[in-house]
């Protein structure tokens, strides 16, 4: 198997225009969805050769697919502060994927109407694609990825077209496939991902296995339809706190109908089983928040119990998971805790747990978190396995305050991921006040120095947004928990006073 | 998420009914650390509420290690309860895998599951008594 050359857009080969042909590559990105695009978009920019092969016939994922009722939960502002395209922008569209020139940026723009904020799943796929088209992305498409192994210390992807060697793969492929909660009988439940059409479900009663988004979207969307839905898990929906409710204020509207005692019921209850009969199905269940028993029957069930990240045989090499098996358990730089060469990008990114200051976790299941993910993934790979560093701009001293303070007012990657992604800045004896760039904040509290400084957005556990700063110093780290202000404004001159102490001898 | 199961073999939630053993599942998430990676960080952060599942942890206080604990063993609710940052780093010795409960789900939890807050009660008590001994 010779080694294929042509850079980072991968030989044309035997098969037509198909790239990336099998053999061995520096990297292997596997998947098209926004996850694997947008890793693969800046792996190139930083000129890291690599493959990217996905099993689909197109870009686009998992939005290919869901949410079935057609409107995503995060929003695109067609109009913000910012000028379209800028990087201060990017925050308030959460569904475009992140792009260097103006051409590849706030795509999803372009797709969207002024009828919602949110864009449906038609739209969101058309902008993964138009990104895809313009930048322009190279992807090995109907190349399904079959099994992994290790040999001479590469690993070897099995796939549908041949065998791929990497020194080091990064799986995008989501937390997308169908995953049941081990209840007796829910194995003769259709899942989530088999319902289509609300009208298949017209004047029928319908017990949804589940009290997340993917349930309430259900709900949702059957409310037209359904005569009753009850929706039944043990966990009670948490909605006290919106910045971390267990379901997302999009879906509410059957919640809402539930607690105005309508007809339909969001009951905390355990299911013990599930059973067809002739005419749908039996559950019997326990009240777990309140104490009791249900025996109903409904005509349909729908089991809106997750996903699961494929993994296929990755635990026999290494890769440990969590959350019952279905979440790669990584590092803060998205490796797995336990499998040196493996990487994921993505939803799944959600694996690493970052700091969890005040119990909050981060924007990782989410394009608005894990495109950044993805970016900073790019830059690790491309310094720790390839030596490629991206040129750091220097400061001088009465420049670094106003650049903090602006980060935390302002940079995408800070808001999106509050208490998981930090800009930090080394103060270098050779090099002088040297911008490091955007690092898990998990990275840098735990690295030991060298003296440095990072700043984050954060919020704690009533949902209260604030800025914070880690000083490493001597040898010590201090971290402060600046001052939140109503309209976040955190470039004034207290901010700027709290900074400046912190830096006192960098500063002054 | 995580496996009712692994809850219910830890004489923490020894009184809990499967239902109540459901519901906590979906309430905790499930976490794995390296061998040497801090969980809870001294003075800094440690938000939650972690019950030791697989492995072993180091105590340690200002880079001294104080106490080691074992699976079935928890930490990170001082810190919960009495609103201020850890006093002490917990450092993974092996690979391990912990429960975790975030602070704003800890309370409504305890209050729910009487049974466990007495339980965490009792270990607390032990563990008040062996410093006592140990101190005096």
């Amino acid at each position: 198997m010779a080694r294929v050359a042509g850079g980072d857009d991968g030989g044309g080969g035997a098969d037509g225009d198909r790239p990336f042909p099998p053999g061995e590559y520096p990297i292997l990105v596997v998947g098209s969805g926004p996850g694997g695009l947008q890793t693969s978009y800046c792996l190139r920019r930083l000129g890291v050769e690599h493959a990217v092969i996905s099993r689909d016939d197109r870009p686009g994922g998992m939005f290919r697919w869901y949410p079935v009722f057609q409107r995503l939960l995060s929003w695109t502002q067609l109009d913000a502060p910012f000028e379209r395209g800028s990087r201060e922008f990017e925050w308030y569209d959460h569904n475009s994927l992140l792009g260097d020139e103006r051409e590849h940026q706030a795509l999803i723009c372009d797709v969207l109407d002024r009828s919602h904020v949110v864009p449906t799943r038609q739209q969101m796929e058309d902008g993964l694609a138009a990104f895809a088209e313009r930048t322009p992305l190279r992807v090995r498409y109907g190349c399904s990825w079959e099994s992994t192994r290790r040999e001479n210390g590469r690993l070897v992807l099995t796939t549908s077209d041949g065998e791929y060697r990497c020194r080091a793969a990064v799986f995008a492929l989501g937390v997308t496939e169908p995953w049941r909660s081990p209840i007796p009988g829910i194995d003769q439940v259709p899942h989530y991902a088999d319902c289509r059409h609300g009208e298949d479900y017209a004047g029928k009663s319908v017990f949804i296995i589940g009290k997340r988004n993917s349930a309430f979207e259900l709900a949702d969307g059957l409310l037209p339809w359904a005569s009753r839905i009850v929706l039944a898990s043990p966990r009670p929906v948490e909605t006290s706190n919106f910045a971390q409710a267990s379901v997302r204020a999009r879906y509410l509207q059957p919640y809402e109908v539930s607690v105005l005692g309508g007809g339909t019921y969001a009951v905390d209850a355990a299911i013990e089983r599930i059973e067809r009969d002739a005419d749908g199905f039996r559950i019997s269940a326990s009240g777990t928040t309140r104490p009791g028993r249900i025996e109903m029957r409904a005509d349909a069930a729908i089991a809106a119990t997750g996903f699961t990240t494929p993994l296929r045989d990755q635990p026999q090499l290494g890769v440990a998971a969590v959350a019952q098996g279905r979440i790669p358990a990584l590092t803060p730089f998205w490796r797995s805790v336990s499998a040196e060469d493996i990487y994921f990008a993505g939803n799944a990114t959600q694996g690493a747990a970052g700091l969890r200051k005040h119990g909050v976790g981060s924007s990782s299941p989410a394009v608005h978190g894990f495109r950044y993910n993805a970016r900073v993934l790019a830059e690790h790979l491309a310094r720790d396995l390839f030596g490629i560093e991206r040129e750091r701009r220097r400061f001088e001293p009465a420049q670094l305050v106003p650049f903090l303070l602006h980060e935390l007012a302002h940079a995408p990657e800070l808001w999106a991921q509050k208490g998981y992604l930090a800009r930090a800045v080394r103060f270098e004896p050779a090099q002088g006040i040297v911008d490091a760039g955007v690092v898990p904040l998990a990275h840098f509290v735990d690295a030991g120095g060298p003296e440095a400084i990072a700043v984050a957005v954060e919020m704690d556990t009533r949902g209260q947004i604030y800025p914070a700063a880690y000083r490493w110093r001597g040898g010590r780290l201090r971290g402060v928990e600046l001052a939140g202000e109503l309209l976040h404004r955190f470039q004034d001159a207290e901010h700027a006073r709290v900074l400046t102490e912190l830096l006192d001898d960098v500063v002054r | 998420m995580i496996d009712p199961d692994s809850l219910a073999r830890l004489a923490l939630f020894a009184d809990l009914s499967r239902a109540e053993l459901e519901a906590a599942g979906q309430l905790f998430d499930e976490q794995m650390y390296e061998t040497g990676e801090r969980i809870l960080r001294q003075g800094l952060t440690g938000n939650a509420f972690y019950v030791l599942l697989d492995g072993c942890v180091a105590i340690k206080i200002d880079g001294t290690e104080r106490a080691r604990l074992f699976p079935g063993d928890f930490f990170g609710e001082v810190s919960i309860l009495t609103g201020e940052p850890p006093t002490a780093d917990v450092v993974a010795m092996n690979a391990i895998r912990c429960a975790v409960l975030g602070e704003p789900d800890v309370e409504g939890f305890l209050i729910r599951n009487p049974r466990v807050m007495l339980r965490m009660l009792q270990a607390e008590a032990r563990r008040v008594r062996s410093a006592n001994l140990w101190h005096g």
